[in-house]
């Protein structure tokens, strides 16, 4: 189980070195073949919002409450999901990293466990690291040996046409208490030959699929070549990991959108258009260049009736 | 002036003869054959000469060599080298590499276990019969030669950019003049790396193998599968 500090603050914190907040989700069986979220606790820039659920599915999706991060901000993001529930979580917009005003990096951590028959569909859109931004991101991944993931993480370096800020990466995924991945990444100054032939050989678009599914034990999922830049490899265990690189977040969105589909546990929203959708990568990566404030609407917010954007900004440099 | 930090060394404290030893391209264990993915980026484009190359290399020192000479130090240090294997595993995503990995690490057990026998190597090679991790080996045979965690990340990352430059003489033609003075440049880095190693070796003795980098490369991780499904290649890996 995550845990969370005792005494952990109410509100965000807004101090001189940026913002602290931690947002939390507590997912487990409803007793009626569906999901519960007895904690959907929102935290500064992190306000989540409960979609309709589908099936035994519930489904949270967090919407910026105003730009973050920032640099010296400190964001946590944790879920828990008991055994035999079953959460997806989406974001309304990219997460767009921007600088601060005291040259801090911002952290955000984000602590995930499911139980014993669980299902977690993790599915952020991009974080994109903006000029001069430099943000530190942890996801650690605690799963039983009967639990289902469905992970996705995409890194965009800049938004269109500027540089990349300095993004570093850790995604840890433990089952069983064995360590299946460990993976850091890093790009932009400071982390030399990030774009050399060897890392990212001018690719500005990034991702990470991980898969875990007991049923791998017996039916691994093959190695794939699924182009010139991605691949699926099978982990050291019941899992499998796509890495991809692509030139922008759009065609990323096109490699990786039907390799998930093929591997996930995630159930596709069925039927009911826009009132069970949340808003599809490439909608809203495709906004996530133009928008210099890194503020997004929730574009089918009002649709899936999540309530309006909850944009309270807040001034940031630049 | 080497900090083996466990409270028992494997032998006495060896010099930089041994180091010399150990980190020569011409020591038995099998390096040669493989290209460090340079292979795959040259059939890619990505390395096309001098300068490309030392983006490579440098690329692929400060992330897969970072961790890789983290794990031989960590190894040489003491930390049990079975669970040095598993961590290294959850750093190689693509089982290409993972194979590569065992395989080079099969192939320096064999002549570990002759210039330097100790029970740790046999230890290790009875426990992984088809190979441990090969700086996890690397590791072992250092602490064997009574080297320290240092001398082990140094022997480490000078092998993950020496690889492509030899294997980008062969490829590309290039000069072997220039293939050399890009290694020569990255020296100071070499350095740096090695010294970000060790001290990862060091935090992992007490907090285990979670404390070391896990560095990667997505360039390196994709087109290692692709280069494996290559009907002919020159280089393994």
């Amino acid at each position: 189980m995550t845990t969370v500090p005792s005494g952990a603050p109410a509100g965000a914190l807004v101090g001189p070195a940026g913002v602290r907040a931690t947002a939390r989700i507590v997912a487990v069986p409803d007793g009626r073949g569906g999901t519960a979220l007895p904690a959907l606790e929102s935290d500064g820039p992190l306000a989540l919002r409960r979609l309709r659920p589908e099936g035994r599915e519930a489904r949270v999706c967090l919407v910026g409450a105003m730009s973050a991060p920032l640099g010296g901000d400190a964001l946590r993001l944790e879920a828990s999901v008991a055994a035999d529930a079953a959460l997806r979580f989406t974001t309304a917009a990219a997460t767009v990293a921007l600088p601060g005003r005291t040259g801090a990096p911002a952290t955000y951590d984000v602590r995930l466990d499911a139980g014993a028959g669980a299902t977690l569909c993790w599915l952020p859109e991009p974080l994109v690291s903006a000029r001069g931004s430099d943000l530190r991101q942890t996801t650690y991944v605690e799963l039983d040996a009967g639990a289902r993931l469905l992970l996705r993480e995409v890194q965009v370096l800049g938004r269109a046409g500027e540089p990349t800020g300095r993004l570093v990466t850790r995604l840890v995924v433990r089952r069983a208490g064995r360590l299946l991945l460990d993976q850091e990444l890093a790009y932009g100054d400071g982390c030399p030959g990030w774009d050399g032939g060897a890392v990212l050989g001018g690719h500005r678009a990034v991702g990470q699929v991980v898969v875990v599914d007991p049923a791998f034990a017996d039916r691994p999922v093959p190695a794939r070549v699924l182009g010139p830049s991605a691949v699926v490899t099978p982990l050291a265990g019941p899992a499998a990991l796509v890495t991809a690189v692509a030139p922008d977040a759009l065609a990323l969105a096109g490699v990786l959108g039907p390799v998930m589909e093929e591997l996930g546990p995630c159930p596709r929203p069925q039927g009911g258009g826009m009132r069970h959708s949340t808003p599809t990568y490439s909608q809203v990566t495709s906004a996530a260049g133009a928008d210099e404030a890194g503020q997004f609407a929730p574009r089918t917010a009002g649709a899936a009736g999540i309530g309006p954007p909850m944009a309270c900004s807040r001034p940031h440099p630049g | 002036m080497h900090t083996t930090v466990t409270a028992e060394p494997a032998g006495p404290p060896a010099g930089l003869g041994a180091l010399l030893v150990l980190a020569d391209g011409r020591f038995p264990a099998g390096g040669h054959a493989h290209s460090g993915g340079a292979e795959a980026a040259v059939a890619a484009g990505r390395i096309t000469g001098a300068a490309s190359l030392a983006d490579f290399c440098r690329g692929r020192l400060h992330t897969t060599g970072l961790t890789s000479a983290a794990l031989a130090a960590a190894a040489a240090a003491g930390v049990d080298p079975l669970a040095l294997d598993d961590a290294a595993d959850a750093r190689t995503p693509s089982p290409a590499l993972r194979a590569a990995a065992r395989r080079l690490g099969r192939q320096l057990m064999r002549a570990a276990r002759a210039a330097w026998p100790s029970a740790a190597l046999d230890a290790l090679a009875a426990a992984r019969p088809r190979g441990a991790h090969q700086p996890v080996v690397l590791g072992l045979t250092a602490r064997a030669a009574g080297l320290g965690p240092a001398d082990a990340a140094y022997a480490a990352a000078y092998e993950c950019v020496s690889g492509p430059a030899t294997a980008a003489v062969r490829l590309l033609g290039l000069d072997p003049f220039d293939a050399t003075a890009v290694l020569a440049r990255l020296a100071p880095e070499l350095d740096q790396v090695a010294a970000r190693a060790a001290r990862a070796a060091r935090r992992a003795v007490d907090e285990g193998p979670d404390a070391l980098p896990s560095a990667s490369a997505p360039l390196l991780d994709i087109t290692a599968e692709q280069h494996a499904a290559w009907p002919v290649r020159l280089f393994a890996s």
